[in-house]
């Protein structure tokens, strides 16, 4: 399988990623058990570290360093992978790129550690962080873009010379998820750009709350969503070549992606359902919009499903479900993104929950949300990207994934899932018995408070035992990480590890699929029927603009 | 593009399925008058008591025999302190923040507000027992977040 | 585009389970709904 090896400088480059993620996840893992220990108020911190310190620390290094660099090691290995080598001048802006995402990220970790930016990572105004932090964040944005860019440009280059042709299944999908991203961005770039910065450094002096947090939450939900799509890449282009199979339907699996673009964006407003300043009607449009997003995840659960009953069925299965027991459930590669998989289902359907207008009122801010993030980008998308982890690393170290490592990595996404299922669980029910979130120890006196140190699962408690589990669990994948990086046995001709790409049938594929500029163009239109109204209602009836505050 | 007859029936199901979620609560919410909280008059966030009703906190009793109950939030805390209202009342609660974000979420029911500066948050709720509510603020607010608290009391009429 | 008269894979079990995914979902959806209800 040499041949399927991608240029020593690209593993190299995808290596460096996969390190600063792997970093942030160790550091960021260490801080929920602080946190753990600190809310059920069996530690105290030292005085120069504070609860929201380490709360903001977690919340930034896994949902977004961990997240944002692993993301890119998978697309510029995948890509390389697919379309070629990089050439000497992509590499050298995909470079350029990490660097400065990386030099972001510094900044915003020095400013949280010199508690100048306990402000959590949604940041909302009128907290004021230092103005560096938002500098960090700004700086982030641009080197991701640099990156995407660059990926983007390869990929043109990659059309040019294969005229007529539809690109490579993984290919699109990056590109995909690379403009849906984009076209995110520049919510979080506007807000942090023209309203934050001038104000943290004192060149304005007032802030329109509402408008930033509006701005922040056009970013914020196709935020989960560049999370979430390189986990269904993974879903749709890696996992049926590891069990021997294909991909179900090229032409769904692009259509659900383009679906993704056009859909991700214009429903930011579920996330302010129980806030003035929007009316209901802007409220509920996006309501509306956002249940049209469920729909190519509905595709994509048949797709997955259809694809491992069909290779059930080819190596023998019978009946209605002798095909589960075929498929390769002794391969790791396999198991962790199947219970991915699975966490996804109530993942999926707690979200439906959260966005269905004044239902949001039920679990709006409380501990159930923070058992659904844990659900959906803490497993389904985490524990894909481990899955991804366990051969893409030695993939590009040149080592081998031994048998001890991979029992070792059933241990680590079982004791990953049942902290999880505890966790989370106690997190919805708290949520449900109006258990608030982001709370240091919860120390309410009131009767209603107290329950929620009672129930079996719904207790404080069983939530720390859970992210106790979680953090070993944490700690055996970094064990894992070095191993695979470097101190695993070398591969040689025989054992090479190989990078798993399906075969897509394109042949049913319509081209318009690819016609980006076509759905570029219409998912501008949503937003802008879904936006304009309310947001500039927001800046002609701005109040007054707020302060600064720094309140911790 | 070709469609197994199952994903059909199955997009078929789901699709049906989104628009009974969306229609209900679109009926409840606009018919019914369910809506959530929110509110459409804005206010200076540096002013705050000087503007009406803000320079009154507290309980009052409408013309049409309803109750309003108007609540400032600041770090880390609410303005009153006590609040009492009477039981079977249907009563409006009107907030707004005097320094950060906040919430004012009454446990164990559906009032969960943002109180965001510079804007007026409205949400109204009949108490049907009576007894102690646990108010808490689930917006992250500062060091003293988890301390902001408060309780109303539903009491007999 | 569409080939037609391609014998159609037997996705029984797929369906099933889809669909059990789709009753997961509603079943959850209308215990909060209720939930929501009772605290009108």
């Amino acid at each position: 399988m040499k041949d399927a090896m991608i240029s020593v400088k690209d593993r190299k480059l995808a290596l460096t990623n996969i390190g600063v993620a792997y970093a942030a996840f160790l550091i960021g893992t260490l801080c929920g058990l602080l946190q753990v220990f600190i809310r059920n108020d069996a530690l105290t911190l030292p005085g120069w570290l504070d609860y929201y310190q380490v709360l903001t620390a977690h919340g930034l290094l896994l949902a977004i360093v961990f997240t944002t660099f692993f993301i890119f090691a998978f697309f510029h290995s995948g890509i390389s992978r697919t379309l070629g080598d990089f050439s000497p001048k992509v590499r050298g802006w995909n470079w350029a790129g990490f660097w400065v995402t990386l030099i972001g990220t510094m900044l915003v970790v020095v400013m949280i550690v010199a508690g100048q930016a306990s402000v959590l990572y949604t940041f909302y105004a009128p907290l004021q962080a230092h103005g560096l932090f938002y500098v960090g964040l700004a700086l982030f944005v641009i080197g991701t873009w640099i990156q995407g860019f660059a990926l983007i440009a390869h990929y043109l280059k990659w059309k040019k010379q294969h005229k007529g042709e539809l690109s490579p299944l993984f290919a699109f999908m990056t590109i995909a998820t690379i403009i849906l991203w984009v076209i995110a961005c520049l919510g979080v770039v506007a807000t942090v750009l023209f309203q934050f910065i001038p104000w943290a450094f004192g060149w304005t002096n007032g802030i329109n709350v509402e408008l930033s947090r509006s701005l922040f939450w056009y970013f914020g939900h196709p935020l989960v969503y560049f999370w979430l799509l390189p986990a269904y890449m993974a879903w749709y282009v890696v996992v049926p070549k590891i069990i021997g199979g294909r991909v179900f339907s090229d032409s769904l699996a692009r259509l659900s992606f383009v679906l993704f673009i056009l859909f991700s964006i214009p429903v930011g407003f579920h996330h302010q359902l129980t806030e003035p300043g929007i009316a209901s009607f802007w409220k509920f449009l996006q309501t509306v919009l956002t249940f049209m997003v469920i729909i190519p995840s509905l595709m994509t659960a048949f797709s997955m499903f259809a694809t491992f009953e069909m290779r059930g069925r080819e190596l023998g299965g019978r009946g209605l479900f002798g095909w589960v027991s075929k498929l390769p459930w002794k391969d790791v590669r396999f198991t962790s993104i199947f219970i991915a998989m699975l966490f996804f289902i109530p993942g999926g359907a707690g979200g439906i929950i959260n966005a269905s207008f004044q239902m949001n009122e039920v679990i709006h801010n409380t501990l159930w949300v923070v058992g659904h993030f844990h659900i959906t980008v803490g497993t389904p998308v985490a524990m894909t990207f481990f899955g991804l982890t366990f051969w893409l690393v030695p993939y590009l170290s040149g080592r081998r994934f031994t048998k001890s490592l991979q029992r070792m990595a059933f241990l680590q996404i079982a004791t990953w899932s049942v902290g999880m299922l505890l966790m989370s669980t106690a997190q919805h029910l708290l949520g449900l018995l109006g258990a608030p979130r982001r709370t240091a120890y919860t120390g309410y006196q009131h009767d209603s408070a107290l329950a929620w140190f009672d129930g079996v699962l719904s207790n404080h408690v069983t939530m720390a035992v859970g992210g106790s589990i979680l953090f070993l669990s944490a700690i055996l994948l970094i064990y894992i990480v070095v191993q695979l990086w470097w101190l695993a046995p070398k591969s040689d001709e025989n054992s090479y590890v190989t990078f798993p790409i399906a075969t897509s049938d394109t042949s049913a594929t319509p081209a318009f699929l690819e016609n980006w500029k076509l759905w570029i163009g219409i998912a501008i239109v949503l937003i802008a029927v879904a936006y304009t109204i309310p947001l500039s209602d927001m800046i002609q009836h701005a109040p007054p603009g707020s302060g600064r505050f720094q309140t911790w | 593009m070709h469609l197994h007859k199952y994903e059909k029936i199955w997009l078929g199901f789901g699709v049906f399925a989104l628009i009974v979620f969306l229609s209900v609560v679109g009926v409840s919410a606009f018919h019914q008058g369910h809506t959530p909280s929110g509110g459409h008059m804005t206010i200076d966030p540096e002013n705050v008591r000087g503007t009406a009703p803000f320079d009154e906190p507290g309980v009052h009793q409408r013309e049409d025999g309803s109750y309003e109950v108007v609540i400032i939030a600041k770090a880390f805390g609410y303005e009153p302190s006590e609040i009492q209202v009477p039981v079977g009342e249907e009563v409006t609660f009107t907030v707004t923040s005097e320094d950060v974000v906040h919430s004012f979420s009454i446990v164990e029911t559906n009032v969960n507000m943002m109180v965001v500066p510079g804007q007026v948050n409205h949400k109204t709720h009949t108490f049907s027992e009576e007894g102690s509510y646990l108010i808490v603020c689930n917006e992250y607010c500062g060091s003293g977040h988890h301390f902001m608290s408060t309780e109303i009391e539903v009491i007999g009429q | 585009m569409e080939k037609k008269n391609q014998p159609q894979p037997s996705l029984k079990g797929t369906f099933i389970s889809v669909m059990a995914v789709g009753i997961f979902i509603v079943l959850m959806w209308v215990s909060i709904y209720l939930l929501y209800i009772a605290r009108l």
